[in-house]
């Protein structure tokens, strides 16, 4: 089964090599591993989505607690949650096709960044279903290009995955 | 006043109560080695930065302090990795010191430059690269605050030249504020309650005790919940010296060449309690079949070890001298039984034994090295046959007093180890028994012995075989001994090339009388036994085997 994490770690240089190489050398397969700043300037936030059962889980877990430089994890799989992928596209698209193109952008909700003379860039969010949908209906196209990030995700509503004393939710 | 790096280094060390420091200098460690010249911290030079690595850890293991090297940059911070490696593997808090290219030059293969961080992500419980000279005391403060708490373990400290050189104000750190790690102290009340109830329950309980015991320093709590429970007693490698072996509880040594009455009352338990210990396969024989009848308690500070590689029924997390100082608490003296007949039984059917066939017996060595000592030395192994003989054959009674590398098997371990364990406990006897394959990998270190005349016994099992190795040759690969025969050199002449004393024993009744005069020496000696060749190790469960289907013994 595919978990999601949520990881606090403190923003110190060789932190994703610490988690990434945890989860190599331990054998734990990991789906998509996103990082970035949160908004508190020394933590750092990993979404991290790994595949295994509830056993294997428990010990990615806590082998991942015993870094010193993670700070929180929170399996949110099992919560309700937002989560989003981006997705950028480069197809082909002659002008004469570019009608087409731009009906399934609109469909997706998703939006055109560049236009090029024989190439459009599609930018698209969502969660993977759709990014996966998106991506099928352009093939017809010809895809030149394609970069997708990881997933990110969040807790709905008045549960969270943040340090701040008063708000945290164990 | 502002101090430099270095002399901030020489403060925090003293700070932590520091006193002896092993290492080797060089180009990028040399400003700390200057501030050291006129500081007053005992440092022992090694012959090898490897050396350095043990030593801390013997001294660790010895003293229960944080054990602390030193070595510069790329070659002597690589050497010392397989010695970071062995610590870490058997959760022994050292410190480590490394000189690093300037800053300005990290990142461009400058001379001597290794990522030692990189390197040692794996086998450290924490590293840090100290970036600036302001971070220095903070960040000396948290290594040692996180190799002696919690789990113990080593952690790096990467200190490049101009970071040594810099100077600042410098104040220690009283406290340590670290997000990310707050190891659980106290085990769950609760879990602790449904753990006594189980005890009491128990008709065949067995406590199978690993290092934790001993790095906890609940051989206190561990005797009382024994003698409380009526528990026989088991213990790992690590955990040798938790228990006195020569209590009627005590089933000593489990696993692949423990003893059988400790095999089959694990075998045969219904309940486990696993105090400090992880499941090692060597322990477990196959898992499947290992305490398959037993409901399994499991004590340790590391949530990470419940569940890694057993399923455990009640685990509780926290220091082991609290959480059985409180399980103790809740439990009634319990009565001799049917298990506890069953287990002398075995003791009496099934103890140890070799064949005396009038050649020199390696086990015969070791139980002249425990009766010359009464069993109050400290004794430190290399790794093979003579570790599972020192482990099987000396009777062990106060933690502490077996060293010995259990998780990585490090060969060269037990000299320099031993060396920090005389520099540690200048009054014990610190015997290392080692084989004449394992001696050659750090024979060098007599040299320090002798530099600083530290009085450490080299108990030489000499068969000119690898002989663990040749032993799983001649019983799994059909007597084909590839590559196992070994020369040495006259290993006598080498001790007194060297200044030391150098002994050859060849038969069985000059060994008390050398062990003797090795031990009123007051010098380093070395002794070179020339022992049966083909000497096993026995019991032995096959590899991958059931625990209580063992060869031998």
């Amino acid at each position: 089964m595919r978990h999601i994490l949520a990881v606090l770690v403190e923003n110190n240089p060789g932190v994703l090599t610490r988690v990434a190489g945890l989860f190599s050398r331990r054998g734990y397969n990991i789906d998509s591993l996103t990082v970035g700043r949160t908004e508190s300037l020394n933590i750092s936030r990993m979404t991290i989505v790994v595949e295994g059962d509830d056993l294997v889980l428990e010990q990615v877990t806590k082998q991942l607690h015993k870094l010193i430089d993670v700070i929180k994890i929170n399996d949110i799989t099992s919560e309700q949650y937002v989560d989003r992928e981006l997705v950028l596209i480069k197809v082909g698209a002659d002008p004469v096709i570019r009608g087409e193109i731009l009906q399934i952008v609109d469909i997706f909700r998703a939006r055109i960044v560049d236009i090029g003379r024989r190439t459009l860039i599609i930018e698209c969010t969502g969660d993977e279903g759709k990014i996966n949908a998106v991506i099928e209906s352009l093939k017809p196209f010809g895809i030149k290009e394609l970069v997708r990030t990881g997933k990110v995700a969040m807790l709905r509503g008045q549960k969270f995955t943040s340090i701040s004393e008063t708000k945290e939710d164990e | 006043m502002p101090l430099s790096g270095a002399e901030i280094i020489i403060k925090s060390l003293q700070e932590e109560g520091v006193e002896a420091i092993f290492g080797y200098p060089g180009g990028q460690i040399l400003p700390f080695y200057d501030a050291l010249y006129s500081s007053s911290l005992k440092h022992y030079l090694v012959r090898h930065e490897q050396g350095a690595a043990h030593a801390a850890d013997g001294y660790a293991r010895a003293t229960g302090k944080p054990g602390v090297c030193v070595a510069t940059s790329g070659p002597g911070a690589t050497n010392l990795v397989t010695g970071i490696a062995t610590a870490y593997m058997d959760s022994i808090p050292i410190i480590a010191l490394t000189g690093q290219v300037p800053c300005e030059l990290l990142g461009k293969d400058s001379f001597q430059e290794a990522d030692i961080t990189g390197i040692t992500l794996p086998i450290t419980k924490h590293n840090f690269l100290v970036n600036d000279v302001k971070d220095l005391a903070r960040m000396i403060k948290e290594a040692f605050h996180i190799a002696t708490t919690g789990r113990p373990g080593p952690v790096l400290i990467d200190i490049p030249k101009d970071v040594q050189v810099n100077k600042t104000k410098f104040r220690y750190p009283e406290n340590v504020s670290l997000k990310g790690y707050k190891p659980t102290f106290e085990g769950n009340k609760g879990q602790i309650s449904l753990a006594a109830k189980m005890i009491g329950q128990a008709k065949k309980p067995v406590i199978y005790a690993g290092g934790g015991v001993i790095s906890s320093g609940a051989s206190k709590e561990l005797f009382r919940l024994a003698e409380l429970t009526l528990s026989p007693v088991t213990t790992t490698l690590m955990g040798i010296g938790a228990f006195p072996e020569t209590h009627p509880l005590s089933l000593g040594m489990l696993g692949m060449h423990g003893t059988r009455a400790a095999n089959y009352a694990v075998s045969q338990s219904d309940l486990l309690i696993a105090v400090g210990a992880r499941f090692d396969d060597r322990v477990t024989g196959k898992i499947a079949e290992f305490a398959s009848h037993a409901k399994i308690i499991h004590i340790d500070i590391d949530p990470a070890e419940i569940g890694k590689n057993v399923r455990i029924d009640i685990p509780i997390v926290g220091d082991i001298k609290k959480v059985l100082a409180i399980l103790n608490s809740k439990m009634e003296q319990h009565l001799a039984g049917d298990w506890q007949h069953k287990i002398a039984e075995w003791k009496e059917k099934h103890p140890l034994f070799y064949e005396s066939n009038g050649s020199l017996k390696p086990q015969f060595i070791v139980e002249q090295i425990h009766d010359i000592t009464k069993g109050k030395a400290i004794i430190v192994t290399e790794v093979g046959q003579n570790q599972m003989w020192a482990a099987q054959y000396y009777k062990y009674t106060k933690p502490r007093t077996f060293l010995s590398s259990g998780g990585l098997g490090t060969m060269g371990y037990g000299l320099p180890a031993a060396i920090g364990a005389k520099v540690g406990c200048p009054d014990s006897v610190v015997i290392d028994i080692a084989g004449d394959g394992s001696i050659q990998m750090n024979i060098q270190e007599l040299a320090t012995a002798v530099h600083y005349n530290i009085p450490v016994i080299v108990a030489i099992l000499n068969n000119n075989f690898l002989g663990m190795v040749r032993q799983w040759q001649e019983l799994f690969f059909d007597r084909r001994y590839s590559h196992t025969e070994i020369t040495g050199p006259d290993f006598v002449k080498l001790a007194e090339a060297y200044g030391a004393v150098g002994m050859r024993v060849e038969k069985a009744k000059d060994v008390k009388p050398a062990l003797k005069k090795a031990i009123e020496a007051k010098r380093p000696v070395l002794i070179d036994f020339t022992v049966e060749r083909e000497e096993n190790v026995f019991p032995m469960v096959p590899p991958g085997g059931a625990i209580h289907k063992m060869l031998g013994g």
